[in-house]
């Protein structure tokens, strides 16, 4: 088992609709793909976005682009018009729930490169 | 088989004009469609019209046409925009302008309206349109002595009806983003309004276009620091085929990137239920597209499905939720956080003596918790902070007094301040209230009027 985090591996963006956001998560590989949707949770999910998600998180399965796709439920402080927040429209959300870290088997990471970005 | 490309030419009420314009010369493109509008962008064209009846459209819309007008006269690409928002026929009235000081006085320029029901709601209510809260079910008595706005989200309908009237632009208010570029799909291609795959089809591609260069290497996740040339990102072009597959691409010679991992990013943009995207012309099943790369910043778009399209039409409604006054201060290392956090405690109390009452408060240490909030994690002392207090009041007063409050702290407070002050004056806070209303409440007073630039009414 190793414990990655999923910045390290996976792609992600955020939007907003009303007091809704959603946020994609996208897999590199069919087998880390199988990681996700057995480690990402709702329930995880919902733990990670603390005070920010006052209510319900739903996923939606997404394969044909190896996605999940997360809906947060009153989620942006009343919708973007409303919001007293710096990020209204909840377009960080996508790195926030990349934080996440989960655990995978050894023989899930075959074939991903983990991401380098410039220091 | 029949084909058409279509382009991108704004992807929010902000966007560079660069883009279109490089999508008018380098594209290839007959047609060009600019979604500038949001659920935000809504509130903020209202607050225009509150001030002024006569605006309410974007007010970047007459300098876009200036500078697009000509090359796509030359070229003969037609513009369809729902710049319009708010007041679409004032923006329409502005676009001949434009054209008649260029001499273009034949140029023919359509309105579509009638999604506007902020006049209707009561005689909605009375025909047993509900408008319940979408999300939370409440009723909508809740908020409607607040409302200043509400619109239906129309389809593409009106749209293709101005293009059949021989329309060279077309400007309207709240038509879906989405809609804007699937009219010309179905107008050129001969797609049936009941031809749920294709139409699904058009539903994938112009959502895969209407925010510009986020489908082309904009805000990408992935390998950010390798996408070429961001400052000039070419924004998507289609090149639609009569069955519905598509390639996907950008202007020649543009920066950015089109491939598979920049466009489905793109794909599930702002999206809820992928498997019933719901648009006003169809239900789009957003698991059913196969993105493929074809070649370098070619992708290709095929296989969508979908199915009939939903009675109702959404509506957005905004309601006034009070006025937002802000506060900001820096403060270095050491103890940044500390300082910010006890100035936030100061500033209170201050408000308190002042006299002022906000109906929430909300502080971020920007730079430690502001976007990430309980999962932000605390490995170094950070350098430095800006502390942010937002604030909402009843009234515009209170909130434009509300900064004032913190300035002392530039003399009294915790030590090692940076900038301070007061980032703009006191905003409107709009809450939205989404709903949905049968169509034949909307769709018989929607208009489409086609009028040479010449013509002064």
């Amino acid at each position: 088992m190793t414990r990655i985090r999923l910045a390290d591996v996976a792609h992600a963006r955020s939007g907003d609709k009303g007091d809704l956001a959603n946020v994609a998560l996208f897999a590199p590989t069919d087998s880390l793909y199988a990681a996700f949707k057995r480690e990402v949770t709702e329930e995880r999910v919902r733990q990670l976005f603390g005070r920010f998600v006052q209510g319900r998180v739903d996923r939606y399965e997404v394969p044909n682009v190896r996605a999940l796709n997360f809906v947060l439920h009153e989620a942006l402080d009343g919708g973007a018009a409303r919001s007293l927040r710096s990020d209204p429209l909840g377009k960080s959300y996508g790195s926030l729930l990349l934080r996440m870290e989960i655990e995978v088997d050894d023989a899930e990471m075959d074939g991903v490169t983990p991401r380098r970005p410039p220091r | 088989m029949r084909t058409v490309r279509v382009g991108a030419g704004q992807g929010f009420y902000g966007d560079t004009p660069a883009g279109a314009l490089d999508v008018a010369r380098n594209g290839d493109v007959a047609y060009i469609c600019f979604d500038a509008l949001a659920e935000l962008t809504m509130a903020i064209l209202q607050k225009d019209r509150m001030r002024n009846p006569e605006g309410g459209y974007t007010r970047d819309l007459p300098p876009f046409m200036r500078l697009l007008l000509p090359v796509a006269r030359e070229r003969g690409i037609r513009l369809i925009t729902n710049a319009g928002g708010m007041n679409p026929a004032g923006a329409a009235a502005a676009v001949r302008g434009v054209a008649r000081d260029l001499g273009m006085h034949e140029l023919r320029v359509a309105t579509v309206s009638g999604d506007d029901l902020t006049s209707r709601l009561d005689e909605l209510r009375d025909a047993g349109a509900a408008l319940d809260h979408l999300d939370t079910g409440a009723s909508i008595n809740d908020v409607r002595s607040r409302v200043v706005f509400a619109v239906a989200y129309l389809g593409a309908r009106p749209v293709v009806e101005a293009l059949r009237q021989d329309a060279d632009v077309v400007v309207t208010g709240r038509v879906a983003d989405a809609s804007l570029f699937v009219a010309p799909m179905v107008h050129e291609l001969g797609w049936a309004w009941d031809d749920w795959d294709r139409l699904a089809a058009g539903t994938v591609l112009g959502h895969l276009m209407e925010c510009s260069g986020q489908a082309t290497g904009g805000n990408f996740s992935g390998d950010w620091w390798d996408v070429p040339d961001l400052d000039r990102v070419g924004y998507p072009v289609a090149e639609v085929r009569e069955d519905g597959t598509a390639l996907l691409t950008k202007p020649h010679g543009s920066g950015g990137r089109v491939s598979v991992d920049t466009v489905k990013e793109q794909l599930l943009y702002e999206v809820l239920d992928p498997r019933t995207y719901m648009n006003p012309d169809v239900v789009a099943d957003f698991t059913s597209a196969k993105l493929r790369d074809v070649e370098p910043d070619v992708v290709e778009v095929s296989g969508v499905s979908g199915s009939a399209r939903p009675d109702a039409l959404k509506v957005i409604a905004g309601y006034l939720d009070g006025w937002m006054g802000t506060a900001m201060i820096g403060y270095s290392w050491p103890d940044a956080e500390a300082k910010a956090r006890r100035a936030a405690v100061l500033i209170d109390k201050l408000a308190q003596r002042a006299g002022l009452e906000p109906l929430e408060q909300l502080v971020e240490v920007v730079g430690v918790d502001s976007l990430h909030g309980d999962a932000a994690t605390r490995d170094d002392q950070v350098n430095e902070v800006m502390l942010r207090v937002a604030a909402r009041f009843q009234s515009e007063e209170e909130a434009a007094r509300f900064p004032r409050v913190a300035m002392p702290l530039a003399l009294n407070g915790p030590p090692f301040i940076g900038g301070s002050g007061s980032p703009g004056g006191p905003r409107a806070l709009l809450g939205v209230w989404p709903s949905l209303v049968a169509r034949e409440l909307v769709e018989p007073h929607v208009t489409v009027d086609v009028q040479p630039a010449g013509v002064t009414t």
